[in-house]
C-alpha cells in the first residue's frame, strides 16, 4: 500500500473510531434525558416518592453519560478539519451552517440547563428545576435533529451546486438542503434507536435487581416504565427501519446491494441471503443461505420483480460488501431480539409475572447492552454502505481527505486510542458501579460527597439489596 | 453591511466568550495541586462545576463558527495546527470527565484530579501554542497547509503557550478571589500576586517580540502614523495592570477579576490591531475564506435570535449559583 491509501485509511480509522465511541454516549443520552423527564413530570403530576428516587438514580448515571458525550464530541468537531479538511472545504458553506445551528440551538441548550440539572433543585424550585430538565431534554433532540441532517445530506446530497472555487454551495432553499431526502428517514430512525437502547439499560437495570429483590419498589417501576418502552417502540422500530431502507433503495441502490450481498444482477426475482460469505474480488457471496424471492417481495412488493446487482457498478464504486452485509445482519438480528423482549414482557405482563419471572428479567439483562450494538452496527451499515464517497456520488473519500501524512494520522489515532480507553473505561466501569447499586428510598442527589452516599437514613439503610434475605416485600421502600 | 466583517465580528465573540469564560476553570485547574486535598480542592472545584460545560461549549462555536462562516481558514488552519490541537482536545478530555469521576471514585481522587490539572495544563498551552503559531504565520499552497508536523513549534508559539498559561491561571486565581471564603480565598489572593506580574511580563514580552514577526506587523504598530494610535496600547495595560496588583491585595472580592478581563480585552484589541483583515496572516484574508452570501445569511438569522437568547439563560445559570460556594458542594 502506497504512502497516500495508508494515510487515507488510517484518517478512516481515526474518524471511525473517535464517532463511534462518540455515538455511544447520545444514543443513550438523548432517550435518558427524555426519560428523566417524564419521571421528573410524573413526580411533580403524582408526588410519588419512587419517581423523585428513580429520577435522582438516573441523574447520576446520565452526568457521566453525558459528560462523555460532550468530551468526546468536542473532538467531533474538530476532527472535520483536521483530518478532513479537503472535505471541510469543499462542503464548508453547506454542512457547516447546519452545524452552527447544532451548537447555538442544542449544544448551548444543553450545557447552558445542565448544571441547574445536575446541582439547582434547591436553587430555583420544583417547577423551574423541571423546566431545565425539558431545555437538556429538548437539546439533546435539536442536537440529533441537525447532525442527522448534516449526516443525510452527505448520503442524500440536494440543494446544491458548485461554485468557482470547487465548493458545495447552496443552490437556492435552505429547507431543500435541510430536508433532503433520506433526513426525516434517517431521524426518526435514530431517535427511535436512542430511547430503544435506554428502555434496553433501564430494563436490564431494573432487571437485575429485579432479579436479586422482586419486591424492590424502583426495580418494579423502571423496569415496568422500560418494558413498556420497548414492546411499543421495537415493532415502530422494525416499520421505521423498513421505510428507511426503501428510501435507500430509491436513493442509493448500491448500499441496498451491498446489504444483501447482491453481486449479481436478478431480473426475474431477487433472494433474501439470510447468510453467507461475501468475497469482493470473487463478485459473489458464498455458501449463501437464501430464500428465492423474497428480497424481491420485501424491497419492491413483488415476487418476480427484478433487482440490479453490483454487477450493474463499476466496481470503482462498490463498499467493502463483507462489513456492511454482516454490520446490517447484527442490527436486524438484535432488533428481532428487541421485539421478542417486548413481546415476552406483555405476555409476563398479562399473566401478572412481570416482576417475578427470572427468565424474563435474565433476558432482559442479557439485552441490556443490545441497543448499543445495534445502534453502531446501524451506523456502520450506513457510513461504510456509503463509500467510497463522503457526499454520496459527489466527492470520493480518497479526495476529502486532509494533507496529513502516514506518522501524523498514526501518532493522533494512538493518542486518542489510549486516552479513550483510560478515560471511557473508567466511566463505564463507574456507571457499572452506580447501576450495580439498587434504587434506594432516599437516593442521594448527584455529587454528594461519598460519605454520605452510604445512606444517612434509617430507611436506605433497611433496603441495601445487598443484604442476604433481603427479598421480603417488606424490606421494600416505601413510595 | 458586510456580512463577511459581521461574520468575523462573531467569531472573535465566540472566541473572547471562550477565553474569558474557560479561562478562569483551566485557570483553576492549573492551580489545582496548590490547593490541599480535601475541602480546599472540593471548594475550588464546585466553583466551576455548574458552569465549565457551557463555558466550553464556546469553544466549539469557535471551532464550528469558523468551519461555516470561514471554511477555508478552517481547512488551512487545522491541519496546520494538527499537533497542538489534537493535545488540546486529549487535555479537554481527562478535564472534563474528571469533574464527575473524581467524585465516583474516591480511592482514586488523586489520579483524576492529576488529569484535571495535566489536562487542562495541556489544552491551555496548545491553545496559547496556537495563537502564536497562527501569528507567526502559516505556509499556504492554492487552498490547502503546505507545511510539515512541526511547523508550529517555535520559540514564539512556546512563548504564547507559557503567557497563556499565567494569564488562565490568573483568571483562575480572581475567579476564585470572588467565589470563595477562607482558606481558599486567601491563597487566591496570595497566588493571584506575582501571577499578575507574570501576565504582565507575558504581555511585555509577546507585544515587543510580534512587531518582528511580519512586516505588516511592524507597519500596524511602529509605522507612522499608526504608532500613534498603537502606543495608546501599551499604556492602557500598563494602567490596567497597575489598578490590577493593587486590588489583588485589597479591595471588593469581584474587583481583580473584572480588570483581568479588561487586561484580556486589551489584549484581544491589540491582536486584532495586528492581523486585521486577515485570518491566516499574509495569506488569507476574512473576505478570501468567507462562505457564500447565502450561507452566512442563513446562520445570521439563527445567530442574530439565538445568541441573546443563550447569553439570557447562561446568565440566569450564572445567577443561580451566585455568592460564594459553600464548602460542602451542591446539594
Amino acid at each position: 500500500m502506497n504512502e497516500t491509501a495508508t494515510a487515507l485509511i488510517l484518517a478512516r480509522a481515526q474518524f471511525a473510531f473517535t464517532v463511534s465511541f462518540h455515538f455511544v454516549f447520545p444514543a443513550f443520552s438523548i432517550g435518558l434525558a427524555s426519560f428523566l423527564a417524564v419521571l421528573e413530570g410524573l413526580w411533580l403530576k403524582t408526588g410519588r416518592g419512587v419517581y423523585a428516587n428513580l429520577y435522582r438514580y438516573w441523574l447520576k448515571i446520565f452526568a457521566i453519560v453525558f459528560g462523555m458525550g460532550v468530551v468526546s464530541g468536542i473532538v467531533m468537531s474538530y476532527q472535520f478539519g483536521t483530518n478532513w479538511s479537503v472535505f471541510s472545504d469543499r462542503a464548508g458553506p453547506i454542512i457547516g451552517p447546519l452545524m452552527a445551528y447544532e451548537v447555538l440551538s442544542a449544544f448551548f441548550l444543553e450545557a447552558g440547563f445542565l448544571g441547574v440539572m445536575l446541582f439547582g433543585i434547591n436553587k430555583v424550585g420544583r417547577e423551574l428545576h423541571f423546566f431545565a430538565t425539558l431545555m437538556v431534554a429538548l437539546g439533546t433532540l435539536m442536537s440529533a435533529t441537525w447532525i442527522l441532517a448534516v449526516n443525510s445530506w452527505m448520503q442524500t446530497p440536494a440543494g446544491w451546486m458548485v461554485n468557482a472555487g470547487g465548493q458545495f454551495v447552496p443552490s437556492g432553499s435552505w429547507l431543500e438542503i435541510i430536508f433532503n431526502p433520506s433526513f426525516p428517514y434517517r431521524f426518526v430512525h435514530t431517535v427511535i434507536a436512542a430511547y430503544l437502547t435506554t428502555s434496553l439499560v433501564v430494563g436490564a437495570v431494573g432487571a437485575w435487581h429485579l432479579l436479586k429483590d422482586r419486591g424492590n419498589l424502583g426495580a418494579q417501576r423502571m423496569f415496568s416504565m422500560a418494558m413498556w418502552m420497548a414492546a411499543i417502540v421495537a415493532p415502530i422500530q422494525i416499520f421505521a427501519g423498513d421505510t428507511q431502507g426503501l428510501n435507500t433503495l430509491e436513493h442509493q441502490p448500491v448500499k441496498i446491494m451491498a446489504m444483501e450481498g447482491h453481486f449479481e444482477s436478478h431480473p426475474h426475482g431477487a433472494p433474501l441471503i439470510l447468510f453467507g460469505r461475501p468475497n469482493q474480488a470473487a463478485g459473489r457471496v458464498g455458501y449463501a443461505v437464501q430464500i428465492p424471492h423474497l428480497s424481491s417481495l420485501v424491497l419492491k412488493h413483488a415476487w418476480n420483480a427484478p433487482l440490479a446487482g453490483l454487477d450493474s457498478v463499476p466496481r470503482s464504486d462498490w463498499p467493502p460488501v463483507a462489513i456492511v452485509f454482516w454490520s446490517f445482519r447484527i442490527m436486524v438480528g438484535l432488533g428481532c431480539a428487541m421485539l421478542g423482549l417486548g413481546l415476552l414482557s406483555l405476555w409476563a405482563r398479562a399473566r401478572g409475572t412481570l416482576f417475578s419471572s427470572p427468565l424474563l428479567h435474565r433476558f432482559a439483562v442479557l439485552m441490556g447492552p443490545a441497543g448499543f450494538v445495534a445502534v453502531i452496527a446501524g451506523w456502520v451499515t450506513t457510513e461504510v454502505g456509503r463509500q467510497p464517497f463522503t457526499i454520496y456520488h459527489l466527492l470520493r473519500t480518497a479526495n476529502s481527505v486532509s494533507p496529513i501524512g502516514s506518522p501524523g494520522v498514526t501518532g493522533s489515532l494512538l493518542a486518542f486510542v489510549v486516552v479513550y480507553f483510560c478515560a471511557f473505561a473508567s466511566g463505564t466501569v463507574y456507571l457499572l458501579k452506580l447501576m450495580a447499586h439498587p434504587p434506594e428510598a432516599h437516593e442521594t442527589a448527584p455529587r454528594s460527597l461519598p460519605t454520605r452516599t452510604a445512606g444517612i437514613t434509617p430507611a436506605a439503610a433497611m433496603v441495601g439489596g445487598d443484604a442476604p434475605g433481603g427479598a421480603q416485600p417488606a424490606a421494600s421502600p416505601r413510595a | 453591511m458586510d456580512l463577511t466583517v459581521v461574520w468575523a465580528a462573531i467569531i472573535v465573540f465566540a472566541v473572547a466568550m471562550y477565553v474569558v469564560m474557560d479561562g478562569f476553570d483551566l485557570g483553576i485547574a492549573i492551580l489545582f495541586p496548590l490547593f490541599r486535598v480535601g475541602e480546599e480542592r472540593d471548594m475550588a472545584m464546585n466553583a466551576i462545576a455548574p458552569v465549565w460545560d457551557g463555558n466550553e461549549t464556546w469553544l466549539v462555536l469557535g471551532g464550528g463558527g469558523l468551519m461555516a462562516a470561514f471554511p477555508l481558514a478552517y481547512a488551512i488552519i487545522l491541519p496546520a495546527l494538527y499537533a497542538p490541537l489534537i493535545a488540546m482536545l486529549l487535555g479537554l478530555v481527562f478535564r472534563g470527565v474528571a469533574f464527575e469521576f473524581r467524585w465516583r471514585d474516591p480511592q482514586h481522587r488523586a489520579r483524576w484530579d492529576f488529569g484535571f490539572c495535566v489536562g487542562s495544563l495541556v489544552a491551555t498551552f496548545a491553545q496559547g501554542v496556537t495563537l502564536g503559531a497562527l501569528l507567526q504565520g502559516i505556509k499556504v499552497s492554492g487552498r490547502a497547509y503546505a507545511g510539515g508536523y512541526w511547523d508550529w513549534l517555535t520559540p514564539f508559539s512556546v512563548l504564547t503557550g507559557i503567557s497563556l498559561i499565567v494569564g488562565y491561571a490568573l483568571l483562575g486565581a480572581c475567579w476564585l478571589i470572588w467565589k470563595t471564603t477562607g482558606v481558599v480565598h486567601d491563597d487566591a489572593r496570595r497566588f493571584a500576586k506575582p501571577l499578575s506580574l507574570g501576565m504582565f511580563a507575558a504581555l511585555a514580552v509577546v507585544s515587543a517580540y510580534t512587531p518582528f514577526l511580519e512586516q505588516k506587523y511592524y507597519q500596524a504598530w511602529l509605522a507612522w502614523p499608526g504608532v500613534l494610535a498603537a502606543a495608546q496600547m501599551p499604556l492602557a495595560v500598563a494602567v490596567v495592570g497597575v489598578l490590577l496588583y493593587r486590588r489583588i491585595g485589597k479591595g471588593r472580592d469581584s474587583l481583580p477579576f473584572l480588570l483581568t478581563l479588561c487586561l484580556f480585552g486589551l489584549s484581544l484589541v491589540g491582536l486584532g490591531i495586528s492581523m486585521w483583515p486577515d485570518l491566516i496572516p499574509g495569506r488569507v484574508s476574512i473576505w478570501d475564506a468567507a462562505a457564500p452570501h447565502s450561507s452566512q445569511v442563513f446562520m445570521l438569522v439563527g445567530a442574530g435570535v439565538l445568541v441573546p437568547v443563550i447569553l439570557v439563560y447562561t446568565g440566569w445559570a450564572y445567577w443561580v449559583f451566585r455568592g460564594k460556594v459553600d464548602g460542602g458542594g451542591y446539594h
